[in-house]
């Protein structure tokens, strides 16, 4: 969504009602969240709502960015918000080969998923239960965690169920969204 | 894991932006390396060690190594072509501070090429009238971008902030012109 370097519009505040209705949305699409809510988004900050081309929007916290959101489709956290809850969100992981093409903006295929070094819900390696156990429908928004490294590079949409991804092993996975390095990544909001 | 603390802290490269840990597929490995070697050398000791790389290289078979040292060669040539050709933009570029004659005794000054330098200009207009007190906005020019115009003929006081407060633009690349009419002795 990403791939090229954006430059922001308008900036505007959002209403406290909108904020409210927000707030309520983000702890609907991420009922981990609810413990940190208050450290996220206090009650008695400003958001600001910042315009991206292609009818995406930005709800940042002064020079924070929390969420995005093209249209009215799900609010998707931004990177940095991820790397400090990441445990909040529903997570998967993929293999060391597939860090690079995801990292240049690729749509992330299955194989990254189901190989060795990649995680979907319910793996018999993933015995703490970090990725989950029930498996994702389609559409469910992802963070996208890699082998070997400690924090996320991407944040997408499934395309295809995880029960699916288990069966075919073929096609695409997850569409990208947001990944590490790109415009939104690089979107200086001084 | 379920006992972190949030939110956590992450350290992010101060060359390319990323954790750290993605810094190998930034482009800029190098740089990035050096700069985490002198920041937070524990973490640099970390990611740099022999037993990291070895087992990082292990984990891919022969074959997409291959195309992964290839694949991460053009990158950083691409980084480091880009990098030259922002140079020697910045280098061959001009700011022009001009004086336009509004109405006899009356004068704007126009400053072009700022953003050439990485200046964001609707910021510098802001700066420019806090700092000499008169009218400062953006204006669109016919050819095309945008140029600061600032009320009052200001075009010396210009020059002078310009290259004091900015101390990555060389003072050869800042030109005084007069749009019109000599300035009267002086």
């Amino acid at each position: 969504m990403f791939k090229k370097d954006i430059t922001p519009g308008a900036k505007t505040k959002v209403k406290s009602s909108a904020q409210r209705g927000i707030r309520t949305k983000i702890l609907d699409t991420y009922p981990l969240l609810t413990p940190y809510i208050e450290d996220i988004l206090p009650k008695k900050e400003q958001l600001d709502l910042i315009k991206l081309p292609d009818r995406v929007s930005l709800y940042t916290l002064g020079t924070t960015p929390l969420f995005f959101q093209h249209m009215d489709d799900a609010l998707m956290p931004h990177l940095a918000l991820v790397h400090r809850y990441p445990g909040c969100f529903a997570r998967l992981r993929i293999d060391r080969g597939a860090i690079r093409f995801v990292l240049s903006g690729a749509t992330l295929m299955t194989p990254g998923l189901t190989s060795a070094g990649g995680r979907l819900p319910g793996d018999p390696e993933d015995a703490e239960g970090r990725y989950g156990r029930e498996d994702l429908e389609p559409g469910t928004v992802v963070v996208i965690e890699a082998e070997g490294k400690e924090n996320a590079c991407m944040v997408g949409v499934l395309k295809a169920g995880t029960a699916e991804m288990k069966k075919v092993k073929k096609g695409q996975a997850c569409e990208a969204g947001h990944y590490l390095g790109d415009g939104l990544w690089a979107l200086n909001l001084g | 894991m379920a006992t972190e603390t949030y939110p956590r802290k992450v350290t992010y490269c101060g060359v390319c932006t990323l954790p750290p840990e993605y810094c190998e597929f930034g482009g800029t490995t190098k740089k990035c390396e050096e700069w985490l070697e002198q920041n937070h050398p524990d973490m640099h000791a970390k990611l740099y060690s022999q037993e990291t790389i070895e087992q990082n290289l292990s984990a891919l078979s022969l074959e997409a190594q291959k195309r992964a040292e290839k694949d991460s060669q053009k990158k950083a040539a691409k980084a480091v072509a880009a990098e030259a050709r922002a140079q020697e933009q910045r280098a061959s570029s001009k700011i022009l501070i001009k004086r336009i004659e509004r109405n006899k005794r009356k004068y704007v000054t126009a400053v072009q090429g700022l953003e050439a330098f990485g200046l964001d200009i609707k910021k510098v207009a802001k700066d420019f009238g806090k700092k000499f007190a008169t009218g400062s906005s953006v204006t669109k020019i016919p050819g095309g971008g945008e140029e600061i115009t600032v009320q009052g003929d200001l075009s010396d006081d210009i020059y002078d902030y310009v290259v004091e407060t900015y101390k990555d633009i060389p003072e050869d690349n800042v030109e005084c012109i007069e749009d019109k009419k000599k300035k009267a002795a002086g």
